[in-house]
């Protein structure tokens, strides 16, 4: 599903941010990637978006050579990734109802479809009284969770989620991961990058800890015992 | 394209105007402003230019012949200078016909003075071609040409006039390429300042579009709708604001300064605008279209 063979980045000013990482990631997994800022973790999802080129090595995402994919076929790629930042990235000049659809309209689906997705979608993150109103008009917790909707609506085999809970408070954070862990177990291969020691903790799946672009270690149902 | 997501484009790039009210402002007012210019430049070098036609209407040269010429000869001579290409051309007017024009412009009131005359024509020698001349600067050389021929015994022609028809005609376009390169120049900046402001707003919003998996054109499509309603929008008001304007200037200047304008006329005012409207609605749509496109496509590289 996601595999990682000798990938290494560098900027062209500092210290590189990925050294030789080997990461193999099978369908329907929950992983947390855990590390310091600076770790490289960030930089892990730029490359996994292409958004960004290794410097070194290889990434293959559902059987595809990222470094050979041409740049017109990047949004085909993407839209089999669904993404969640901790900055939730929404459309502000639109309601949450057209931010959810837009992810459906990018890859053409027909309206009458749209209607039925975006209501289960805004249902499944519990926010169906709140379609009409506009992301300023939404707490956090809300507003990820209209990202996550976004990311969900086109049902994409990976879900990447970049601090989903960084700008959240704890009963929030916990909401948020309980929704990712549901919709891990509807058979979506999710990839959460966090510095929530609690929750990574709590939740018991495998975790894969970077430290100065280098993985130190990958344990099947690891915590976060990394310090800070 | 599907026709839904053609339809979604065009509706989404008419959201974004309003979406984006202060934007959508700046560059209406931008392009507005701009036309206005080019307008009022482009309805006074049209006049200009119809003035300048018609003042090279009115020069032209007179040739009598020598005495007891031919009719061979005058018709030989007739098709050596239409031949010549700064020739527009040649009316003969013969001995009889200058007679009678001459007793027409001033025996009229007194015709008796005229048959004094009788049948003993006093312009008996004076049969004449009047060219006209359609590139009015090569009349020097048309005149020697004139004067070395057989047959011609006199050459009326005017200098200065033609002179000054001239070099009128050259500082016109000189000061006219001059203005439209200025305008140009400031267009471009001001249009550039306002596709920079559109970039810093839309940034983030192309962003998540592309990392959405949205496609390039996907992506423009709306933009580039945006550009150019904008565009036309901002052809259009100006558009409107010099019909009045136009219109309202010559009915001035014909009331004020009759004396002067007595020997011009002005270009109708539909004359103007059969060129003005899809010029300034292509500019206008052009500049949406290309600031639009530049906009966009620096951030797509996602």
């Amino acid at each position: 599903m996601i595999v990682l063979n000798n990938v290494s980045k560098s900027y062209s000013t500092g210290a590189p941010a990925l050294k030789e990482v080997n990461i193999h990631i099978e369908k329907g997994e929950f992983v947390f990637i855990v590390g310091n800022s600076g770790s490289g973790k960030s930089t892990l999802i730029k490359l996994l978006l292409k958004e960004l080129e290794p410097t070194e090595g290889s990434i293959c995402v559902n059987g595809k050579n990222l470094g050979s994919l041409k740049r017109n076929k990047v949004p085909y790629l993407r839209r089999d990734m669904g993404v969640v930042f901790q900055d939730f990235r929404l459309l502000k000049d639109r309601n949450v109802y057209e931010n959810i659809a837009f992810a459906q309209r990018v890859i053409e689906t027909p309206t009458r479809i749209i209607k039925r997705r975006v209501p289960a979608m805004l249902s499944l993150v519990g926010l169906s009284e709140k379609y009409r109103s506009y992301p300023k008009e939404l707490s956090g917790g809300e507003q990820q969770r209209v990202a996550l909707a976004r990311a969900l609506v086109n049902n994409p085999s990976i879900l990447l989620a970049d601090e989903p809970t960084g700008n959240l408070d704890p009963r929030n954070s916990w909401e948020i991961m309980k929704l990712l862990e549901e919709i891990n177990h509807r058979g979506t291969t999710v990839l959460v990058v966090t510095h929530n020691r609690e929750i990574v903790d709590a939740m018991s799946k495998r975790v894969i800890t970077l430290n100065k672009g280098v993985v130190i270690s990958d344990e099947k149902k690891g915590g976060y015992d990394y310090e800070d | 394209m599907k026709i839904s997501t053609f339809v979604y484009c065009l509706v989404q790039g008419i959201k974004n105007i309003r979406r984006n009210k202060l934007f959508s402002l700046a560059s209406v007012g931008t392009i507005a402003a701009c036309i206005f210019m080019m307008g009022i430049l482009y309805s006074v070098i049209a006049n200009f230019q119809h003035m300048v036609d018609k003042a090279k209407e009115s020069v032209s040269i007179t040739v009598f012949f020598d005495e007891g010429i031919s009719p061979d000869k005058i018709d030989y001579l007739k098709g050596a200078i239409e031949k010549r290409p700064e020739v527009a051309s040649v009316t003969y007017t013969s001995a009889d016909e200058a007679w009678a024009s001459f007793k027409k412009d001033y025996f009229s009131s007194n015709p008796e003075l005229a048959e004094g005359f009788k049948d003993d024509n006093p312009l008996a020698n004076s049969s004449y071609f009047e060219i006209k001349l359609s590139d009015v600067s090569m009349q020097k050389s048309l005149v020697t040409f004139l004067k070395s021929s057989s047959g011609v015994r006199q050459v009326n022609y005017s200098d200065v006039t033609a002179n000054a028809i001239t070099d009128f005609a050259k500082m016109v376009g000189y000061i006219s390429l001059t203005i439209i390169g200025v305008l140009l120049a400031v267009g471009i900046f001001l249009i550039s300042n306002t596709v920079m402001i559109g970039i810093a707003v839309r940034k983030e919003e192309i962003r998540i579009m592309k990392l959405i998996g949205a496609t390039d054109y996907f992506v423009r499509a709306p933009f580039i709708v945006e550009g150019v309603v904008i565009g036309i929008i901002g052809a259009s008001i100006p558009l409107i604001a010099l019909y009045f304007v136009y219109r309202e200037v010559v009915k001035y200047l014909l009331g004020q300064f009759h004396t002067i304008t007595s020997n011009f006329s002005f270009l109708a005012i539909h004359e103007v605008f059969v060129v003005m409207i899809p010029m300034a609605l292509a500019i206008g749509g052009g500049i949406g279209l290309i600031g639009s496109i530049i906009t966009v496509r620096k951030h797509l590289k996602v």
